[in-house]
C-alpha cells in the first residue's frame, strides 16, 4: 500500500495529513468531554475513516453542495466549517453551527453549502438528488453548464444505507434524470453492528449501482491518496458527462457504533488488523519514506491540530446558552426570514 | 364566474408555472397521463417534460429530491397521489423537510409544497380512503392547508408557493367536481379560519371533505329552528385557534366533525382548544363527529355508515342543544 | 328482580324529582301502594307501584332528577332471594349529593347576574341547567312563592313558571297535533235542579250533592254509547278505554290548573263521585295527588260555571280525544209545549278530535248526555 509515491506538491499532501490529525485530535477530546459530560446525546465517531472525508472533499469545489451523515465532525471540518462551531455545536452552545439546535448529528453550514448531518440512514440520498435537481433546473445550473462546469453534490452514507429503499430510489432518479451527484458510500463493513455479509445478499455495493446504470469506482478507502484520486475522476465525471456517479470507499471504523458499544459483533483481530492500516501513520510514512515529511514537522503538524483543539475546547466552554425564550425560533421562518 | 375546484386547482397551477420558472411539478403521472385527477392535463405540452415531470413509483425518493430541489433554489410542487402514498414520503416530510429549518439552527428554509389527494366516498376501501391531515397537522415545521371550496382551490397555491416553509394541500378527492364561485383576483389568505354561514346557536366546525355535509345539516338543523353556524379550518397548521373561539363564544356550543378517525384526531386537537380556551363560554358538552374508527370497508352502505354524514351531524348538534 | 321505573304522568311531563321515598329497602309492597312521593313540573304527586315485592334497592335519592323510564329502585320478586353477587356484607350509606349538571357559561353568567342556580330548573343536555335558563331567570321576576305543595324539598323552585310551561307544551302539542272541531247545546236542568234540591234538603251540608257530580256520572254514562270520546290516541291510532276516568279540570289558586282522574265514574254513586270530587280537590290543592290519578285520565270534564261564563270550548289534553266543558247554570227563558218558563240551563260543550270521531256523532253524544241529565233519578 505503500508502493506509490505520494503525487502532490508538499504543500497540499501536508493539508491532507493536517486535516486527518485535526479530526483525530478533535474527535478524541471530543471523546473525553463525552466522559466528561460535556457532550452529550450520541456521538459517532469517526477514527479510523479520516482518509475518506480528507481525500474526497479536497477534490470538491466551493461552490459544490455536500450531504452528509451524522457521523459527520470529519466532512464538516475539512469543509471549512471553524472547529470552534463545530465544538460549540456539540457542546450544544449557541455559537455552534446550528446554535445549539442540531449537536453532534446535525452539523450545518449554508456558507459552505453544507446540507447536514441527516441522522436517518438512507435520509439524505434523495435531499443530495433534489440539490442536483435544483442545479439542472436552475439558471445557475444551466450557466454552468453552458461553461461546461457542472455544480456537483457529493453525497456520504454508509453501507448500511444500501439496505434502505432511499437508495433505491435516489439511485435509480439520480441516473434516469442524469442528475449531478457523486455518491460517496463510506463502507465500514458495519451497519451499526450487523455486517454486511449479513445483511445483504450482494456484497458488492458498486453492482448495486451499476445496476441502475450508474458509473462506479471502488477504492481503498484508507489511503487518502486513493481516496482523492478516485474522487477526482468520478467529479470529473459528472462535470463532463453529467449524471451520477457512485464510490465504494472501503474504509473501517476504529471505535464503537456511538461513544460506547461492547463491541459483539466483531473481532478484536479485525479490529487489530484495521488499525495496522490506519491512515494516519500509514499515510505520514508514506510522506516520510518519500522525504516530504521529517518527524519534528509531523510533531508540528500534530500540535498545531492539538493546540486547534484546545482551543474550540475553550471557545465552547465560553459560549452561551441560548436563552430559553428563544425556545420556539426557527421551527418556521418568520416573515422576511432566510430561505436558502 | 362558476368554476370547479378541479378547473381552479389547475388555473392556480398553470399560474405558478407561468409566473416563476423556479416553479416545478414533479410526481407520479403528472405529466403523459395528464395527473391521476385530471389536474395537470395538457401542462407536459405547454411546459416540457423537465417543468412537469413525471416520477418513478419513489414518494420517498422523489419528495425528497423535492426538498433538495427547494433547498437548492427551486419552487417544487411535489405531487403525491394520495395521503396513503404520501406514508411512503413520510420519513422525508417528517424527518427531514419539517425538522431542517430547526435543526440547522435557521439556516435553511424549505419552500416546498406537496399536493396530496385525501379522504374517502368512493368504495376505494382500505388503502386509498385515508384522512390522515391530522398526523401531518401534528408535525411542527410544516403547514398544512385543506382549501374546501372553489375559491380556496384556486387562491391557495400562489400563497403556498411564496410561504418559505414547507407546506402540504390537501385536496379532498370527493371535492374535485365541486362546482362553485371564483372570482379569482388576489390569493387568499393562508393563516385564517374562515365563517362560511353565519349562525347564533351551535358552532358547526370543520374542514376539507366534510364542509358541504356540514353546510347541508345547517340547512337541515335551520328547518328544526336551529341556526347553526358552519367554521371551514380551511388551515390545519397552525390552527386559528381565535376564529374557533370566537365562534364557541358566540354560539356555547360546538360540534366538530373531521373525516378522520376520532381517536387522537384533530377533532379531539380542536375540542381541547375549546375546553382550554372557551371552557367558561361553554353551554354544552362538545361534541364530535369523525369517523368510525374501522379501516374503510368497500361496501357503499358500510361506507356511508363509516362516514360522517349530514344527518349524524344533525343529530349530533340537535344533542348538544339538548333537543 | 323488578325495576320499578319512573311512570310519565303525562303527556307533558318527561322526567320528575324525586321528593321523598315512603318505603326502605326490606318493606313488602302491595300492588297499587303509594311509595314515592315525585314532583312533576305540574304539583308533587304519590307514585304507586304496580307489583307486588320486596324493596331490594332504592337507587335514586330524593333531590334527584331523573328522566321518565329511570329506575327509581329494584325490587324483589315474590319469593325471589337476594341475589348473592349484590349482596354486600355492609350496606354502605354514604350520602352522595347529587351534583347539578350546570353548563359553564350558565355558571359563569349565574355569577355575573347574581341568580341562585339551584334555584333552576335545567333545560339543556342531561337536564343541565343553560345560559337560557340563567337569563330567563334574571329576567321574570321571582313570583311570590304560595306553599303550594307540601313537599319542603321543591318549595323553592318556580312552580308557577314550570307549570306554566308543562301546560303550555302540552296544549302547544295538543293545537299542533289534534284536529279539534267543537259543539255546544243548551241543556235544560229542571229536573236535575229539582231533584238535586230536594236530596240536599235531606243532607247534611257534608254530603250534599254538587250540580257538577250529575254532569261528571251523565258524561260518563254517555261514553257507553259513545265510545269514541273516551279513550287515546296513541301510535297513529285510536284505542278506546275501557272505562271512564274524568279528568276533571280543577283551577290552582295561585294560578295554573291540574285535571286528575276520579276513576270509573260510570259505575260509581252520586255520593261516592261526590266524595271523591271533594277528596281530589282537597288533595290538588293540597299537592298529594297519586301517580294513576295523574296518568289515568281518559276524557276530561271542565266546569267554569264558577267562574260565570257561558259556555267553554277547550283544548283537549294529548293524549284524549275529546272534552266535555260546561258553563254557568243560569236561570233562563225556556218554551216548553208553547209556553215560556225561567228554568235553570246549561251550556254544555264539546271539544274532540276529527281523527277519532265526526260532529254528527258528537252531536248525538251531547244529546245524550242531555237526554241523560233529564232523569237525574236514574244516574
Amino acid at each position: 500500500m505503500n508502493a506509490s509515491a505520494v503525487p502532490y506538491d508538499k504543500p497540499f499532501a501536508l493539508r491532507l495529513l493536517k486535516d486527518m490529525l485535526r479530526i483525530r485530535r478533535m474527535e478524541e477530546e471530543a471523546a473525553e468531554l463525552y466522559g466528561a459530560g460535556k457532550i452529550r446525546g450520541f456521538l459517532h465517531l469517526y477514527i479510523g475513516e479520516e482518509a475518506v472525508a480528507v481525500g474526497a472533499l479536497h477534490a470538491l469545489q466551493p461552490d459544490d453542495a455536500i450531504v452528509a451523515t451524522y457521523r459527520e465532525h470529519g466532512h464538516a471540518l475539512v469543509r471549512g466549517v471553524s472547529m470552534n462551531a463545530i465544538m460549540a455545536e456539540m457542546f450544544g452552545k449557541q455559537e455552534g453551527c446550528s446554535r445549539g439546535r442540531g449537536g453532534s448529528m446535525h452539523l450545518f453550514d449554508a456558507a459552505t453549502r453544507f446540507y447536514g448531518g441527516n441522522a436517518i440512514v438512507g435520509g439524505g440520498l434523495p435531499l443530495a438528488v433534489g440539490l442536483a435537481l435544483a442545479d439542472q433546473l436552475s439558471p445557475e445550473g444551466i450557466s454552468y453548464g453552458a461553461q461546461h462546469r457542472r455544480r456537483v453534490t457529493a453525497c456520504f452514507f454508509g453501507d448500511g444505507a444500501v439496505a434502505e429503499g432511499a437508495f433505491h430510489e435516489s439511485m435509480n432518479l439520480a441516473a434516469l434524470w442524469r442528475l449531478p451527484v457523486l455518491f460517496c458510500c463510506e463502507n465500514n463493513l458495519y451497519a451499526m453492528g450487523t455486517s454486511l455479509a449479513r445483511s445483504e445478499s450482494q456484497t458488492d455495493l458498486c453492482a448495486k449501482a451499476a445496476a441502475y446504470k450508474v458509473e462506479t469506482l471502488k477504492v481503498d478507502g484508507m489511503d487518502v491518496v486513493a481516496v482523492h484520486d478516485a474522487t477526482r475522476i468520478g467529479i470529473a465525471h459528472v462535470r463532463d458527462k453529467g449524471g451520477p456517479f457512485f464510490i465504494e470507499f472501503q474504509t473501517f471504523r476504529f471505535r464503537a457504533h456511538s461513544m460506547y458499544d461492547p463491541e459483539l459483533y466483531r473481532d478484536k483481530a479485525e479490529v487489530e488488523a484495521w488499525k495496522q492500516r490506519g491512515p494516519l501513520h500509514s499515510y505520514s510514512a508514506r510522506l516520510k519514506a518519500q522525504g516530504m515529511l521529517t518527524e519534528d514537522e509531523f510533531l508540528a503538524c500534530d500540535a498545531e491540530a492539538q493546540a486547534e483543539v484546545d482551543a474550540s475546547i475553550a471557545y465552547a466552554e465560553a459560549g452561551a446558552w441560548e436563552p430559553v425564550e428563544d425556545l420556539m425560533r426557527d421551527v418556521l421562518t418568520p416573515v422576511g426570514g432566510t430561505t436558502s | 364566474m362558476k368554476t370547479s375546484y378541479r378547473e381552479a386547482l389547475r388555473a392556480a397551477l398553470r399560474e405558478a408555472l407561468q409566473d416563476d420558472p423556479r416553479v416545478f411539478l414533479m410526481g407520479e403521472d403528472v405529466g403523459r397521463y395528464g395527473g391521476s385527477y385530471a389536474v395537470s392535463k395538457g401542462f407536459l405540452e405547454e411546459f416540457g417534460p423537465e417543468r412537469i415531470r413525471d416520477a418513478p413509483l419513489s414518494e420517498l425518493g422523489f419528495v425528497g429530491a423535492g426538498i433538495g430541489a427547494a433547498l437548492g433554489g427551486m419552487r417544487p410542487i411535489v405531487e403525491v397521489m394520495t395521503v396513503n402514498f404520501s406514508l411512503l414520503a413520510l420519513d422525508q416530510i417528517v424527518n427531514t423537510a419539517s425538522a431542517l429549518r430547526h435543526m440547522s439552527g435557521g439556516q435553511f428554509s424549505v419552500p416546498l409544497v406537496i399536493r396530496m389527494a385525501s379522504g374517502a366516498g368512493r368504495q376505494l376501501a382500505a388503502q386509498h380512503s385515508h384522512s390522515l391531515e391530522c398526523w401531518y397537522a401534528h408535525i411542527p415545521g410544516i403547514k398544512v392547508l385543506a382549501p374546501a371550496t372553489v375559491e380556496d382551490a384556486r387562491g391557495m397555491l400562489a400563497p403556498a408557493l411564496a410561504d418559505p416553509d414547507p407546506v402540504i394541500i390537501f385536496e379532498h378527492a370527493q371535492l374535485y367536481n365541486l362546482e362553485g364561485e371564483s372570482n379569482h383576483v388576489a390569493p387568499v389568505d393562508i393563516s385564517a379560519a374562515r365563517v362560511r354561514r353565519t349562525g347564533s346557536d351551535v358552532s358547526l366546525i370543520t374542514y376539507g371533505g366534510s364542509l358541504p355535509k356540514a353546510l347541508q345539516a345547517a340547512e337541515l338543523l335551520a328547518g328544526m329552528g336551529i341556526d347553526a353556524e358552519v367554521v371551514d379550518l380551511r388551515v390545519l397548521r397552525p390552527l386559528d385557534s381565535q376564529s374557533i373561539v370566537a365562534s364557541v363564544r358566540k354560539t356555547h356550543r360546538a360540534v366538530v366533525v373531521d373525516e378522520g378517525w376520532r381517536s387522537g384526531s384533530l377533532a379531539a386537537e380542536v375540542m381541547a382548544r375549546i375546553v382550554e380556551q372557551a371552557f367558561f363560554d361553554l353551554d354544552a358538552p362538545p361534541a364530535r363527529v369523525c369517523s368510525e374508527e374501522v379501516p374503510m370497508p368497500y361496501a357503499r352502505h358500510l361506507e356511508e355508515a363509516a362516514l360522517p354524514q349530514a344527518a349524524k351531524i344533525v343529530a349530533a348538534a340537535r344533542a348538544v342543544m339538548g333537543k | 328482580m323488578i325495576d320499578f321505573k319512573l311512570p310519565s304522568l303525562g303527556a307533558d311531563m318527561d322526567e320528575g324529582t324525586l321528593l321523598e321515598w315512603l318505603v326502605q329497602p326490606g318493606d313488602e309492597v302491595k300492588r297499587g301502594q303509594v311509595v314515592a312521593i315525585v314532583d312533576t313540573s305540574k304539583t308533587a304527586v304519590d307514585v304507586e307501584i304496580w307489583q307486588a315485592g320486596k324493596v331490594h334497592e332504592l337507587i335514586v335519592r330524593p333531590g334527584e332528577k331523573i328522566p321518565v323510564g329511570s329506575v327509581l329502585a329494584t325490587l324483589l320478586e315474590p319469593g325471589e332471594s337476594v341475589p348473592p353477587t349484590r349482596q354486600a356484607p355492609v350496606v354502605q350509606t354514604i350520602k352522595t349529593e347529587a351534583r347539578r349538571r350546570v353548563s359553564p357559561a350558565a355558571r359563569k353568567e349565574a355569577e355575573t347576574l347574581g341568580v341562585d342556580i339551584s334555584l333552576l330548573a335545567g333545560t339543556g343536555p342531561d337536564a343541565a341547567v343553560t345560559l337560557e335558563d340563567v337569563r330567563r331567570a334574571a329576567t321574570v321576576k321571582p313570583p311570590v312563592q304560595a306553599p303550594v305543595v307540601a313537599s319542603t324539598a321543591s318549595a323553592a323552585i318556580d312552580r308557577n313558571a314550570e307549570m306554566r310551561k308543562a301546560i303550555g307544551a302540552a296544549m302547544s302539542r295538543s293545537k299542533r297535533e289534534i284536529p279539534h272541531y267543537y259543539l255546544s247545546e243548551t241543556i235544560p236542568l229542571r229536573q236535575a235542579g229539582a231533584w238535586l234540591a230536594e236530596q240536599n234538603a235531606r243532607r247534611p251540608v257534608t254530603t250534599r250533592l254538587l250540580m257538577a257530580v250529575l254532569q261528571l256520572k251523565a258524561v260518563a254514562l254517555a261514553t257507553r254509547k259513545f265510545p269514541e270520546m273516551n279513550g287515546f290516541w296513541q301510535d297513529g291510532g285510536f284505542k278506546p278505554a275501557p272505562a271512564a276516568h274524568l279528568g276533571v279540570a280543577i283551577a290552582l289558586r295561585q294560578g295554573g290548573l291540574l285535571a286528575p282522574a276520579i276513576h270509573n265514574v260510570a259505575e260509581k254513586t252520586l255520593d261516592q263521585l261526590m266524595s271523591d270530587l271533594t277528596d281530589l280537590v282537597k288533595r290538588v290543592r293540597a299537592g298529594t295527588l297519586r301517580s294513576s290519578e295523574m296518568s289515568d285520565p281518559t276524557l276530561t270534564v271542565t266546569n267554569l260555571g264558577e267562574q260565570g261564563v257561558d259556555a267553554v270550548f277547550g283544548v283537549i289534553y294529548p293524549p284524549q280525544v275529546a272534552l266535555v266543558g260546561f258553563g254557568k247554570v243560569r236561570e233562563r227563558p225556556w218554551t216548553e209545549a208553547g209556553e215560556v218558563h225561567a228554568i235553570p240551563l246549561v251550556v254544555a260543550s264539546l271539544a274532540a278530535d276529527h281523527r277519532v270521531s265526526d260532529g254528527h256523532r258528537g252531536a248525538l253524544f251531547l244529546a245524550e248526555i242531555h237526554e241523560l241529565l233529564q232523569h237525574p233519578e236514574r244516574l
